[in-house]
Order: C-alpha cells, then sequence, then structure tokens
C-alpha cells in the first residue's frame, strides 16, 4: 500500500512545525472523500502525518463528530484543526478556542475567508486574528496569499510557518503565481513555507517543492480522484522527488541549446555542413 | 432538531436559537441546554453570542431570552 516506503528516510532532512518533527512533507486534508475508509486509506498511503480537520454544528444527540474523531484518532497522526468559513476575525479566534478543546491541540490553521468566490485569504483579518491568537498561545498556520508585507505581520504576530495559496481553493490549477512563490521562498528563507490550496496534480506538488518549499497542504486533487488511495500515493512520491530536486540543486535553464553528447569526435564534423538541398 | 421538541419540557421556556435554529427551552445554562439536547455523552465545543465557552464554564453561564448557541464537533476539513 505505501509505496513511499520504499524510499529511505532521510534522517538529516528534518522538518518541524512548532517544535514537532516530521518526515513527511505532505499535510492532508479529510474532506471530500467517496468514504471514511477511502479517506483513512489515503491518509495511511500518504505517509502524511498531519491531517486537517474541521468544526462543525453537531444536532441534538448526533454521534457524528464522535465517529469521526474516533476515525481519526486511529490514524496517529497530527490534526491541524483549521478556521474554514470564518469571513472574520471574530468568528475565526472563537473556531479556534473550541478547536483547541476539542481537539487538545494548539496548532490552528487560520483562515479568514475574504469572497466567497476565489476563498482569498483576507488578509486583514487574518493578521488580526493571528496576532491575537498567539497572544493566546496558539500555534497558529495562516492560510495567507504570496503578499509579502502580509506575511511579514504575520511572523511579527509570532506565526512560525506560513502557508501561501498556490492557486484558490479547490480548483486545482497548480501555482497560479510562481515567480510570487519563488519570491516569498527567497524572502524568509528561515521559515517554514507550505504551498496550500490549488493543488491538482503530483506536478504541481513537485514544482513548490522543487522551488524549496518546506511542504504542500493539499485535499480536493486525492479525495476527488478517480482512485483517491492510489493519488496519496504519487502525491507522497512527487513530493518527495520534488524535495530531493531541490537539496540536489537544478541546473539553470537557458535559451538557446547546447549539446549534452561531446562535439569533439563527431564523425565527419570537419567536412563543414552538408550541401543545402 | 425539531424547532421545540427536544428542547421544550415543562415550565417557564425562553426564546434561544441553538445551531441556527429557533428553540424554546426550559434550561437555563448551558450544560442543562446540553443535556436536554441529550450531548451529555458527546464531545463538543460551544459558543454564546459568538464567544467561546469552556466546558468548565457551561454550568455557571445562564441562558437569555434571544442567544445565539453554537454546538460543535469534530468534522471533514481540507
Amino acid at each position: 500500500m505505501n509505496l513511499i516506503a520504499k524510499v529511505p528516510p532521510d534522517t538529516q532532512d528534518e522538518l518541524s512545525f512548532y517544535e514537532q518533527a516530521v518526515s513527511s512533507r505532505m499535510l492532508l486534508g479529510t474532506a471530500l472523500y467517496p468514504s471514511p475508509q477511502v479517506m483513512a486509506d489515503a491518509v495511511k498511503a500518504s505517509g502524511c502525518q498531519i491531517v486537517t480537520v474541521s468544526l462543525r454544528r453537531e444536532s441534538a444527540r448526533g454521534k457524528v463528530g464522535a465517529r469521526f474523531l474516533e476515525l481519526i484518532n486511529s490514524l496517529d497522526v497530527h490534526v491541524l484543526p483549521n478556521t474554514a468559513g470564518c469571513r472574520t476575525a471574530k468568528e475565526a479566534v472563537t473556531t479556534a478556542q473550541m478547536a483547541r478543546e476539542l481537539f487538545g491541540s494548539e496548532w490552528i490553521k487560520l483562515e479568514v475567508i475574504a469572497n466567497d468566490d476565489t476563498l482569498q485569504p483576507d488578509l486583514f483579518g487574518l493578521v488580526e486574528a493571528a496576532e491575537l491568537l498567539n497572544k493566546d498561545g496558539f500555534k497558529v498556520f495562516p492560510y495567507t496569499t504570496e503578499d509579502l508585507g502580509a506575511a511579514e505581520r504575520l511572523v511579527a504576530a509570532g506565526c512560525r510557518v506560513l502557508m501561501p495559496w498556490g492557486a484558490p481553493i479547490g480548483t486545482g490549477r497548480g501555482l497560479a503565481n510562481p515567480y510570487a512563490l519563488k519570491t516569498m521562498r527567497n524572502y524568509f528563507p528561515g521559515v517554514p513555507l507550505v504551498v496550500d490550496a490549488g493543488i491538482g496534480a503530483p506536478s504541481h506538488a513537485a514544482e513548490a517543492m522543487e522551488m524549496g518549499y518546506d511542504a504542500v497542504l493539499l485535499n480536493t486533487a486525492v479525495a476527488r480522484a478517480a482512485d483517491p488511495v492510489k493519488m496519496a500515493t504519487a502525491f507522497a512520491m512527487a513530493i518527495e522527488a520534488g524535495r530531493m530536486a531541490y537539496q540536489s540543486g537544478l541546473m539553470e535553464s537557458r535559451d538557446m541549446a547546447a549539446p549534452s553528447t561531446p562535439v569533439a569526435g563527431t564523425p565527419f564534423f570537419d567536412l563543414g555542413a552538408p550541401p543545402k538541398r | 432538531m425539531s424547532r421545540t421538541g427536544t428542547c421544550s419540557s415543562a415550565g417557564e421556556k425562553i426564546q434561544i436559537n441553538v445551531n441556527g435554529e429557533e428553540c424554546s427551552t426550559q434550561a437555563r445554562t448551558l450544560e442543562a441546554l446540553l443535556i436536554s439536547l441529550e450531548f451529555t455523552k458527546i464531545r463538543v465545543a460551544t459558543a454564546i453570542n459568538g464567544e467561546f465557552v469552556p466546558a468548565s464554564q457551561r454550568a455557571s453561564i445562564q441562558l437569555s431570552t434571544g442567544d445565539n448557541i453554537e454546538i460543535v464537533s469534530a468534522r471533514q476539513g481540507g
């Protein structure tokens, strides 16, 4: 099942979020799968150690949450609750406080949404909520854009990880603004950076990792695949490959062709160019 | 949840809103409300009028007519 386990983990290449070391550079969402069992199998196949979850209204006598919590706990992964759907800093802060009590974790994936069509982060509300939550002892994973000013404010507020979008949530369009993402990587060399949202294919995830991003967070691309379990493995391999490529140092691209086969000793080389026909 | 069913009982009632639905209840504390709605053994988190209410404060928080109560639990998320 877990093909990625065949790749020996690089023990020298550790990633930590708020002092918590993880060996997998994939964070996986738990929504939109065909069934809870497929979700559980996909999480196992991915080898990921962090999954995102949410809070939603529970109905009277309802046990939906209890069953879901039991399944998540059986996966033996770190839980990263989100504030998905929150439109103000206030809503996000209250949701984070409820999540901390329910999941027993100070980790929070902070989302403050500005617009229903784009689901883009409201950077003003995001910074406001991050400041309040950091003061309250939370370990904030802010879902943000590539905006460097907002990112600086988030870091100043105490965030020790940043999660810029690749493209709007659920679009699967990949890295819409690679230049801005590269700039952000260079601007914050010491801050763990996670591309969150918009990833549609393993190649998108590999591209983010090749840029030097520390990890990738995705959900729909795995959950909505025809075979989510196999796709989870595909993403895990792509993320691993992208990381190894980044560590290996990619070649510089160039505009003109350059032969890879040695020119010296080419037969007929000294006979001049063949006659034009 | 029926609009009045599970949270109605004998005695003077107040009108509150639970998870977006109107609710007529005799409960005067958040804890009493959770018991009347049979949440007692289920892990939930709560808020009143947009403010988080820790589990430890549910017995002491008084409910008033017009309060908006949120009762949430774990769900799938991205």
